[in-house]
């Protein structure tokens, strides 16, 4: 017994010496913070956990409530990736069992890391924390509609900025709309409302499977804002796109929504306007070729000057 | 008297008029399409989406109906170019077109029983109806079921290069129709052939 203990002591001993980095079994370090959090994961992560009750003095396994388990793979590709949990959640939650009142701790909004930080001026926060304030989800719901029932802490990650591929950034960002307008369990902890049908509230939509898989929800139902890459003022439904030609002519709105991250006013070499929709998307109306206009005005005007010469001629040697 | 001749028969006239009727909606709405704008559009966008959609099938009934009238009666025989001497026959047409017809001279190729359309005519009509037409029609297919064509072409995108092919197939057709119409005035009198595909006699 003693000798099992002095090679445990030694053993601790020599890891505080050399405080030596974990490594996984591919030799990569692992963050410290990811060593920590695999304590809260060991529950979150999984579909039961067991613990010691003290009342009944005897060890029990539960069910894990499932709206509290966690992605550990989402949580490590997303923003807060470098984050202990104990960073946002209180350090009590350490102790486990956790105590009961925990659950009611304040949770922390954006603003009270990102709120007039330099660090993060280039998303200008303050501007879309204002035009939240005056989007549809904030004035009916007040405060019960926070910035993480769009923007799931533990998961979210950007999307527009850093992704190339339109089709992944539209899928992401539709799931975050349809995360509520599609699930009443979720819809219905801030409304009463029984949460309509999206398709049948777009059945006016022209080809709707179509534009539901090559545009965003905010395309149509946000302001436009041009300080900031994703508008967040979201607008009452009466106000909504429903002028199909605002996406679908030269000066597309999709240029100001979608395609802002990388889009170029100019015409690109081979003079297509709206070029930077070319790359998966056809979008009739938007999508046009300066060359072939100026083309197709000299063929027909040649055309009809051919016609208007042979019939002058016809009718003088008639 | 000059006899006359029983050249179309109800079908194609059927066929041509109906052709024409939706081929100008598919051109008007199809201009709206393209050039459509915030303030102002010739057709509504949706309502042109739908008028462009609904003529365009009916447009391709109509084609296949065309395809099989040619198929199985003697009209397909008249698109049928010959292996040998059509370009002087194009020539003689042209020249008839160009210089001919302002000195009173006699066409070359008169329509009969056994040629109803002269040289150049059987040209356009073949590259208006075997080629144009198909591409246009090939091409609309694709534009309303997107998810069935190629999603890159060349490191392009599949769905414009079709949108693309669309349009200058419209475009070209459209072009043969006006000048279509154009030389349908060039008959007995000006609107004799146009008459002619109303009741189908020449």
């Amino acid at each position: 017994m003693y000798k099992y203990l002095f090679c445990l002591a030694t053993a601790l001993f020599l890891s505080l010496l050399f405080n030596q980095p974990v490594f996984s079994q591919e030799g990569k370090e692992i963050p410290e913070n990811v060593i920590e959090n695999q304590k809260c994961f060991q529950c979150h992560g999984d579909r039961f956990y067991s613990y010691y009750n003290d009342w009944a003095e005897r060890g029990v396994r539960d069910r894990m409530n499932p709206f509290f388990v966690l992605d550990s793979a989402q949580f490590y590709q997303s923003n807060h990736k470098t984050f202990l949990c104990t960073d946002c959640h209180s350090s009590d939650y350490e102790n486990f069992p956790h105590d009961g009142l925990l659950r009611m701790e304040t949770k922390f909004s954006c603003m009270d890391c990102h709120g007039g930080d330099e660090t993060f001026a280039q998303f200008h926060f303050e501007k879309i924390e204002e035009d939240f304030q005056q989007s549809v989800h904030s004035i009916l719901h007040n405060d019960d509609f926070t910035c993480w029932k769009c923007h799931n802490p533990h998961t979210y990650k950007l999307n527009a900025r850093n992704n190339k591929n339109i089709k992944k950034v539209i899928v992401y960002d539709n799931s975050i709309c349809l995360s509520c307008h599609a699930d009443i369990d979720k819809y219905q902890l801030i409304s009463k409302l029984t949460n309509p049908n999206i398709l049948e509230t777009h059945e006016w939509l022209p080809n709707q499977a179509l534009h539901f898989s090559k545009v965003r929800c905010i395309e149509c139902h946000t302001e436009v804002d041009k300080d900031i890459l994703i508008a967040h003022k979201v607008l009452p439904k009466k106000e909504a796109v429903r002028n199909c030609a605002d996406c679908h002519s030269q000066n597309s709105l999709l240029m100001a929504t979608l395609y802002k991250f990388e889009s170029f006013e100019k015409r690109n070499d081979l003079g297509f306007f709206n070029a930077t929709m070319l790359g998966d998307h056809y979008i009739i109306g938007a999508n046009r070729n300066f060359y072939l206009n100026v083309a197709s005005l000299i063929i027909i005007g040649f055309v009809l000057m051919g016609i208007l010469i042979h019939t002058v001629l016809r009718f003088i040697t008639k | 008297m000059e006899t006359k001749i029983y050249l179309y028969p109800i079908w194609i006239r059927l066929w041509h008029w109906s052709n024409g009727l939706f081929f100008l909606i598919l051109l008007f709405s199809g201009l709206s399409l393209q050039y459509s704008a915030e303030v102002y559009s010739m057709i509504r966008f949706d309502i042109a989406v739908s008028m462009h959609n609904v003529s365009g099938v009916i447009l391709s009934i109509a084609y296949i109906i065309f395809l099989l009238g040619n198929i199985f009666s003697a009209n397909g025989g008249y698109y049928k170019i010959p292996k040998s001497g059509f370009h002087k026959e194009l020539f003689y047409q042209i020249r008839y077109y160009t210089l001919g017809i302002f000195t009173k001279k006699k066409a070359p190729y008169p329509i009969s029983i056994e040629r109803k359309f002269n040289p150049l005519q059987k040209l356009s009509y073949v590259g208006a109806m075997y080629f144009l037409l198909p591409i246009l029609i090939a091409s609309g297919c694709g534009l309303i079921f997107p998810e069935i064509l190629i999603h890159k072409v060349f490191g392009m995108s599949g769905l414009h290069l079709t949108g693309l092919t669309h349009i200058i197939a419209g475009f070209s057709l459209s072009v043969f129709m006006i000048i279509h119409i154009y030389f349908c005035t060039i008959g007995k009198t000006t609107t004799s052939n146009f008459k002619s595909m109303i009741n189908g006699w020449h």
